[in-house]
């Protein structure tokens, strides 16, 4: 939130000026004909996406040079709004001179940037990010035509977000690595589910095959049950996983440890664990009061350590850095 | 540049003399009309002239209630909400009956309720994309439905719907009835006793009245808690020290609205037949909804091939204000529900553009507008892959 969101209506005052003049004036607007690809020596594929029922249908015509498979001449026509219109035009621009194979790998982040008047600045609003991915999608279409495979065999991973090109795997596996609890938390960490937000649930703006809500439940419950699984198996200190041992110490430091500091206004946090031989040593960071504190590193640190030792394991050195 | 105002269903230009009647109230008669001294007692006139306009604008009885607020939401929000903290919260009766067709302020206040607990009924229109009598009799339960709101007209549509007969339908079962009349006023005649309505919610900026000051109607004998607790204003119905300028501008607008009814239902719809006639000259065009039951200044129109956003986005290079229902000039994405409701077209979702004209607009801006969309309708069919 904040001013902007406030007032409303800023739709068309977040376009770049590229997206207000393309949509205005598009360079590469309508169709090439038979002739026209006949006199440039080229082959013409014709490619629709999408449909007028759905909101975006966009058509691109390429006149590609059978020899050596480079794109002569880009056009499109578009049903769809300001920035679909603006987006083809971009698009179209992007596919002339390169081959079919380099085309291919065009993505809707490369249009929407190429849209952009400063680099850094977004040139669409985010909803309107899904816009740009119909572009993409139509670039597929016509180098299957042209190929004469089937669109899939250009996507070498499931895409999840369309307009943030996040796979399937980058999400899980940023839930797992990062032990991500909400669909937010995964949009903070991929950008999936920043835009147009179809892949969040189900009943968004368009149907997904994926969902950011049924892939955290999936990881989420997966990992409940490895943590069971774990739990079962491992009771030897060293043979557990970092993760594992580093959960039992933070155990003991919510528990026990944390809560005396914090009566003198202290606390610390765990830095580091690594083997040192026949030992663990963890190195922690003081806050608070325990910075500067002459005890930190005598009756408060041998305090720490005797508990540790106690509560989790022997071989546990606490080391303050 | 010249640009023509064409978006009078969302707000309108405030009339010169509502302006003009307003502006004794910033810097001369600013007292609290709650306080007991001469500054407070002199607006008590005002008001009274301003109340008795705003009675007589919708006919209503000296016993009835015409509450001052913000809004027409904060009213369909008082209604809805004072119907579930009154009666269905105690479990007398358990149900709201209301349409698909709403304005947000009522349809997302109801799908919050549903939230609560609350059964909700969103009735479908008919082929005309009317909510008919039948319809609504096919839904109501005597024993269950507290409260039946339906609005008087359409923002999006202007299509009118028969409140005289949906209003008996709701009394025969036992049921209160609320309509969102926002639409209506200034445009059609608003009479509460011409229907059994219980409450009736109005904005005046809808009809050339300044914004942030809303009416709303309760009837004589029912009984609606209030949804701003707080001071003894408005009777305890609704607490906040009450917007004088704004009350005594709606109320001027009022009397203004009901005097031109007559210019409304004959200027205002020639001029805008004349422009619904140009539009279905132009191939390949519809205009959802027959002319006769639809509010005189207002067109849906649908354009072959061109999508709604992109259309008033050159309308607007002209200096023209339309809106458009397309899913992709929402923040939301969101395909605007009126128009999934009417189900005319899968294409009307993303095409559909409203012209709404008003008491203001002149024959010259709707000369440039037919212009205007004619050149829109060249360039963007040109460029569109699906015409």
């Amino acid at each position: 939130m904040g001013k902007n969101n406030l007032i409303g209506g800023a739709l068309w005052e977040e376009y770049s000026d590229k997206v207000s003049e393309r949509m205005d004036n598009p360079k590469h607007r309508g169709k090439i004909t038979e002739e026209e690809a006949k006199e440039l020596g080229c082959d013409l594929i014709i490619a629709d996406w999408g449909a007028e029922s759905c909101g975006d249908a966009v058509r691109l015509y390429w006149a590609v040079d059978p020899e050596t498979d480079i794109i002569k001449l880009a056009r499109f026509k578009s049903f769809g709004c300001g920035t679909a219109i603006a987006s083809s035009d971009v698009m179209s621009e992007l596919c002339m001179g390169k081959t079919v194979d380099e085309a291919v790998k065009i993505t809707n982040i490369d249009v929407e940037h190429a849209l952009r008047d400063e680099p850094d600045k977004p040139s669409i609003p985010p909803q309107k990010m899904h816009c740009s991915v119909m572009a993409y999608d139509v670039i597929k279409k016509a180098a299957s035509i042209y190929k004469g495979v089937d669109m899939s065999s250009f996507e070498e991973d499931d895409i999840v977000c369309e307009c943030a090109r996040v796979t399937l795997r980058t999400i899980k596996d940023v839930i797992r690595i990062n032990d991500l609890k909400t669909v937010e938390e995964i949009t903070n960490y991929t950008k999936a589910g920043a835009f147009c937000k179809s892949c969040i649930k189900p009943g968004g703006h368009e149907k997904r095959k994926y969902y950011l809500v049924d892939i955290l439940k999936e990881v989420r419950d997966e990992m409940e049950k490895e943590n069971v699984k774990e739990k079962a198996e491992a009771t030897d200190f060293k043979s557990m996983t970092v993760v594992k041992r580093l959960k039992l110490i933070e155990d003991v430091l919510d528990k026990d440890i944390r809560p005396m500091l914090a009566g003198d206004g202290g606390n610390l946090e765990v830095v580091d664990i690594k083997e040192d031989g026949e030992f663990t040593d963890l190195y922690i960071r003081y806050m608070g009061a325990c910075m500067g504190c002459p005890s930190a590193s005598t009756g408060t640190l041998y305090a720490i350590q005797e508990y540790l030792s106690q509560k989790v394991d022997n071989s546990i050195r606490v080391k303050p850095v | 540049m010249q640009r023509v105002y064409l978006d009078n269903n969302a707000t309108t230009i405030v009339d010169p003399k509502v302006k003009e009647a307003m502006e004794p109230f910033f810097l001369r008669m600013y007292g609290n009309p709650n306080s007991l001294h001469s500054f407070g007692t002199e607006i008590h006139q005002p008001m009274r002239v301003a109340f008795d306009r705003l009675y007589d604008g919708i006919n209503a009885r000296d016993d009835d209630d015409i509450i001052i607020n913000g809004c027409a939401t904060e009213g369909n929000n008082t209604v809805l909400k004072g119907i579930y903290f009154d009666l269905i919260r105690e479990g007398k009766r358990t149900q709201i009956i209301t349409t698909q067709v709403e304005h947000p302020s009522a349809a997302n206040t109801a799908r919050f309720l549903e939230g609560l607990g609350v059964e909700i009924v969103y009735l479908p229109v008919n082929k005309e994309g009317i909510v008919d009598r039948d319809i609504l009799k096919q839904h109501i339960d005597p024993d269950k439905t507290a409260l039946v709101s339906i609005m008087w007209a359409n923002n999006e549509t202007g299509l009118i719907m028969p409140i005289k007969e949906l209003a008996e339908v709701a009394k025969e079962n036992g049921a209160l009835f609320h309509t969102d009349a926002v639409q209506a006023i200034g445009k059609i005649p608003v009479d509460v006793q011409s229907a059994p309505i219980d409450f009736l919610t109005m904005s005046a900026h809808k009809f050339h009245g300044p914004k942030g000051v809303g009416a709303l109607f309760i009837g004589k004998c029912v009984n609606l808690p209030p949804l701003l607790h707080g001071g003894e204003q408005m009777g305890n119905k609704r607490a906040g020290t009450v917007n004088v300028p704004g009350m005594i501008g709606m109320g001027l607008a009022m009397e203004l609205a009901v005097s031109n009814l007559d210019f409304e239902i004959k200027e205002v719809r020639r001029l805008r037949d004349k422009l619904e006639d140009a539009i279905l000259d132009i191939k390949d065009t519809i205009v959802v909804g027959r002319r006769d039951i639809r509010t005189p200044n207002t067109i849906l129109a649908s354009f072959k091939g061109i999508e709604g956003e992109a259309f008033i986005w050159d309308l607007n290079k002209q200096g023209i204000a339309a809106s458009t229902g397309s899913a992709c000039a929402s923040e939301s994405l969101m395909a605007n529900p009126t128009f999934v409701a009417m189900c005319i077209s899968d294409e009307l979702a993303h095409t559909g553009i409203r012209f709404s004209l008003s008491r203001f607009t002149t024959e010259e801006e709707i000369d440039y507008t037919i212009n205007a969309i004619k050149d829109t309708v060249n360039r963007l069919r040109a460029i569109s892959s699906s015409y």
